[in-house]
């Protein structure tokens, strides 16, 4: 199983983290993702498939400060 | 026994507060950390500050003056930390002044703006401070706070290029922008290339929604993240000074946390 954000998502098994973020309606530049308890670099978003067992986290920044 | 008195290594045969401190109304007498007006006994290590209200104190006892309402041990370890802050806008300068307040020894105040009116809602800054560069606005006042600060300043906008060498003598890093983007890029550009440094993060904390919805929360080992996690400064929703300095509450607190070695949200 993978889990995103807390939920069970089967569907995101096979895809990459980049297409994850578009399909799910991300802006990546408003994102930081942790896999596993790492941050994934921006730079592997697209060389980065998700797989099973999996434990993702998106956090997406608002504006504020 | 011996104690500390005012900062200095006093041996002494008082048992109690007033053998050692006669008491007097215009005293005010701290015993590790807790303001009393009580006898209450000594013990050996005890830390014991006595100022007279109204007498400007002695320059060489004035930092442990300053320092004498901190939970014990807190002091020598702030006192050699150093924190950098990216962006010192209603963040930024609340988190600034905290740590300042609790003599966290260096900060490294980064931001590429100044002062305008707009910002006087929520940013520690005065009016007489429009125009200024907001590293030297901030400067300024922290000195008039804690003049035993190292504080250093950058006059630059943050960038994915140079933020890994900007904070890179900063052990901990303090992410305080306003642009999701900014922010977003900062954790990318830190987490990726200073693999031992902690980042302290914000998002979430426009409105004047209930403030309770405003966490810390741990996202790895290296970054930490505080706010409500949604609600956006945008049209119709502005930035205020309560819920914006709660979230700069939490992530000050978060890297006084760290600092004494606590890394628990």
């Amino acid at each position: 199983m993978i889990q995103i954000n807390g939920q069970p998502a089967p569907d995101a098994i096979g895809q990459t983290l980049a297409a994850y973020l578009a399909n799910a309606g991300y802006t990546p530049a408003f994102v930081a993702v942790e896999k596993d308890g790492v941050i994934v670099p921006r730079s592997q978003y697209a060389e980065t498939v998700l797989s099973d067992g999996d434990t993702i986290e998106i956090v997406q920044f608002v504006g504020g400060g | 026994m011996q104690l500390s008195l005012n900062g200095q290594a006093t041996q002494t045969n008082a048992r109690s507060l007033f053998a050692l401190v006669p008491e007097h109304t215009d005293r005010v007498v701290i015993l590790n950390g807790f303001q009393t007006a009580e006898d209450l006994p000594l013990s050996d290590g005890d830390c014991v500050t006595v100022i007279e209200k109204g007498v400007f104190p002695p320059t060489d006892v004035l930092e442990s003056m300053m320092a004498a309402r901190h939970t014990p041990g807190v002091f020598e370890k702030v006192k050699a930390a150093r924190v950098g802050i990216a962006g010192l806008g209603g963040l930024g300068s609340h988190i600034a002044f905290a740590l300042a307040r609790t003599g966290v020894g260096h900060l490294h105040l980064v931001d590429f703006d100044v002062v305008e009116p707009s910002n006087l809602n929520r940013q520690c800054y005065r009016i007489s401070d429009l125009g200024k560069p907001k590293t030297q606005a901030l400067a300024e006042q922290l000195r008039t706070v804690n003049p035993y600060l190292t504080i250093t300043t950058d006059l630059v906008r943050v960038t994915a290029q140079n933020a890994a060498t900007l904070f890179a003598q900063d052990p901990i890093v303090c992410e305080a922008f306003d642009a999701p983007a900014a922010k977003a890029t900062l954790i990318d550009a830190i987490l990726t290339a200073c693999p031992d440094t902690i980042l302290v993060a914000a998002s979430g904390m426009a409105g004047f929604g209930s403030c309770n919805t405003i966490k810390t929360r741990r996202i790895t080992d290296h970054f930490y993240l505080c706010g409500d996690g949604e609600t956006a400064a945008e049209a119709g929703c502005g930035l205020m000074a309560p819920r914006v300095s709660v979230c700069a509450g939490h992530q000050a607190n978060m890297i006084l946390r760290l600092i004494v070695g606590e890394d628990t949200p």
